[in-house]
This record gives structure tokens, sequence and C-alpha cells, in this order.
């Protein structure tokens, strides 16, 4: 049994360790807010680009002399995972989760005899898929120093995988990163970047005048889509993350707040014990004399 | 007038969404304006400024540095790459930036870093004029 002065001490750091979960969700929160509002403001942006994509790579498809960013190498051999996660840890299962599906996706390839190599950003998913592939893993960026992730950290992503591509280093890349649904529901993604997916329905393309020559536009708004996929998937992970943390700090507060309750009623019950105990020690005493 | 649905997008935010009667896009092979009715079009833009007139919109000029405007179903879309409207471009601050990335270019010892102020250094010379031609 433990003594008194140790629940009290148990008791006292509990408290302590309360107090920073509370604090970790408040900030959680108000950076929540933020992250939302940039994920939601990146959208237009992404979608109508997915649209004016999908106009314009229409009658590209199944044709030869398609830029290969669109249209791929015709191969499928080497796999590029890029795998975006969180730099930091304490958010719930939020890391692992984008971890599983990857590691789940790259299982399935190896099976099937493909090459997989893994592109991470993040510190989170990096630690996790270095213990598993330790062989696998090409490319690595932690964005740990960057305060608000910007269009620049994207492009800098997109610009390294582009050049990988151009080198033939690999043969199809998927991106995965978690979709921020709301607060307590983030969806892991996986999303596959090169050759680009078109949104399937959208067989009446629309009849354009092209300025300049469709191929040039083609070529400029190919690295642009990638570019913008990712950025966009940087932002929902962030606010992703914040919202895991939020919560996941929450039912820390919580936890700690009902092991102080049950601690305190043992204090209580024992101190209680001890004071009877004296008491009957003293009046037993006083009987005897 | 007939009117028109026109976006104006930027990575980072929505700037402008409205009914309104002409654009004139800064095209690469050119200036072009849209009316309604407009026939479908495709094009990327060089680094100028995106006047609107007429509609909910009162007369704005937006600087973009480049990106691609399409128009479809009597809707123009612009992605633009960097967008600012031009009230908020101020020339004495772009010359104070680009003598910052000047000196960062002439201090990078990284190649990457170099290449990445050179990028940003093009952009501000591009805007510096439209910040005079208020």
């Amino acid at each position: 049994m433990a003594s008194l002065k140790d629940l009290r001490n148990r008791i006292a750091s509990v408290k302590a360790t309360q107090k920073i979960t509370k604090a970790m969700q408040m900030v959680a929160a108000a950076k929540l807010r933020r992250a939302q509002m940039a994920a939601e403001s990146a959208r237009p942006y992404a979608e109508r680009m997915a649209t004016v994509m999908a106009n314009l790579s229409v009658p590209f498809i199944g044709k030869e002399g398609a830029p290969v960013l669109l249209a791929g190498t015709g191969r499928d051999q080497v796999h590029l995972l890029l795998v975006c996660t969180a730099d930091r840890g304490l958010c719930g299962a939020f890391n692992s989760s984008i971890a599983r599906k990857a590691r789940d996706h790259a299982n399935r390839l190896l099976a099937e005899g493909k090459e997989v190599k893994f592109f991470c950003v993040g510190q989170k998913g990096y630690d996790v898929l270095r213990r598993i592939f330790p062989k696998h893993i090409v490319e690595f960026v932690s964005q740990r120093a960057v305060k608000q992730i910007g269009y620049g950290e994207a492009e800098a992503i997109s610009e390294t995988l582009q050049l990988m591509f151009a080198n033939g280093d690999f043969d199809v890349a998927t991106l995965f990163y978690s979709q921020f649904k709301s607060v307590i529901s983030q969806i892991p993604t996986a999303h596959q970047l090169i050759p680009a997916t078109v949104p399937e329905g959208m067989e009446t393309a629309t009849v354009y005048e092209y300025e300049p020559e469709e191929s040039e536009i083609l070529a400029d708004i190919l690295p642009r889509n990638l570019t913008v996929q990712i950025f966009r998937a940087l932002l929902e992970n962030v606010a992703g993350e914040m919202g895991a943390k939020m919560s996941a700090m929450d039912n820390a507060t919580r936890n700690a707040g009902e092991m102080i309750d049950k601690l305190t009623i043992t204090y209580n019950r024992q101190r209680q014990a001890q004071i009877t105990k004296e008491l009957i020690e003293i009046i037993s005493g006083a009987e005897a004399l | 007038m007939a009117n028109f649905q026109f976006d104006l997008v930027s990575p980072e935010r929505l700037l402008l969404s409205a009914e309104v009667e002409e654009v004139v896009v800064p095209g690469s092979e050119g200036e072009f304006g849209v009316l309604a009715e407009h026939t479908p079009i495709i094009s990327t833009m060089r680094p100028g400024l995106v006047r609107v007139r007429g509609g909910e919109a009162t007369s704005e000029a937006i600087y973009v540095a480049g990106g691609i405007a399409e128009f479809s179903n009597n809707q123009l879309t612009i992605l633009a790459e960097h967008a600012l409207p031009v009230s908020e471009l101020d020339a004495d601050k772009i010359a104070a930036e680009i003598k910052n990335v000047e000196e960062d270019i002439a201090d990078a010892k990284d190649e990457t870093v170099r290449a990445k102020a050179e990028i940003r250094l093009a952009r501000l010379k591009a805007s510096l004029p439209f910040a005079n031609a208020r």
C-alpha cells in the first residue's frame, strides 16, 4: 500500500501532467483554426485546377505523344510512395494511420514483385518507415523548422519529385496524406500523382482555343498541378494533425482528471483509516489505565 | 450587357469571385478581353494586370505573376501563380525587397538557395512596373 506521502506526490504529478495536456489542447485548438482556414482557402484553387486539368487532358488520353507526366512511362515496375505525415507526435493515431496505409500499399506491391521507394515528408512517418523498410527510403524532408506551410514548400517537394521522375527513378508516384474531414475524423488517403488521374465521366470535353499551343499549356500546367496536389495534401495534413492533437489532448486531460479523482478518494480513505487507527490507539491506551 | 461568372484564385486564397461584364487578361501572347459568351479558351499568362469591369465588381486591377486563364460554359477562371490587388503593391517596398534578395544572392553559398532567390528576384522585378502604373 502506498503511503500518504506517495499518494500526495502522485496526485501532484498527475495534476502537472493535466496542466500540460490542457495547454497543448488549447494551443492545438488555436492552430487548428488557422490551419483549417488555410486548407479551406486552398481548396478552390485545387478544385478549379482539377477541372481545367481534366478538360485539357481528355483529348490526350490513350494517344501517342502525350506528355509523360500525364501518360506515365508505360511501365509500372518502380513505385514511389510520397508519404506526408506530421513532424510531431502526441496527436493520437494520426501519423501511424498514414504510415500504416503506406506500409500496406508497399507490402502489396512488394508481394507483386514490384520495386518500392519511399519519399518521406515529415519526421514521424520517416521514423516508422525507416524501421520497416530501411533500404527503400530515398528521400526525406522535414518541415520542423517551417512555421506555416506555404506554396514554396510544396514547390520544393514537387521539384525534387519531377527531377527524380526525369532521371527515370520511378514509374508511378502515389501520394499518402490524411484528408481533413472534421476535427475528430481524418481519413488517410492514397492518391496517384504520376501518371495523372483524370476524374471519370469527363468524356465530353469542351473544344478550346489554345494560346499558345495545347502541348505547351499542358507542359506548363502538369508540373503546377503536381505542386498544387502536394500543397493541398500538406495543408490538409496540418489541419488534420491539429485536429487529432486536439482530441488526443482532450482525452488525455479527461483521463488525468479521472485519475486525480480516483487517487484523491484513495488518499482520503487512507487518511481516514489512519486517523481512526490513531484514535483507537489513544482510546485503548486510556482504557488500560 | 450580359454578365458572366469570374473567379480569380491563387494557391493560398480565393481573391475574387463575382459576376462581371468584362475582364482583360494578360495572355502570354498578348492581352485579350473576355466578354460573356466568349468562345472557350485556355491561355497561359505573363506577369501583368487583370482588369475587371462592370457587374458586381467595381473597376479593379489585380496583379498576377503568371498562371492560367480558362473560359468555358460562360465562366472565366484564372489560376494565378501569385496574385495581389494593385492597391497592395507598393513600389518602395518592392524596391527594398529587390535589394534584399540581391544581397541574398550575393551571400548564397548553396546552389539551390541561390536559384530560389533568383526566381524571387525575377518575380519581384516583373512586378515593379505595375506598382508605379497605378
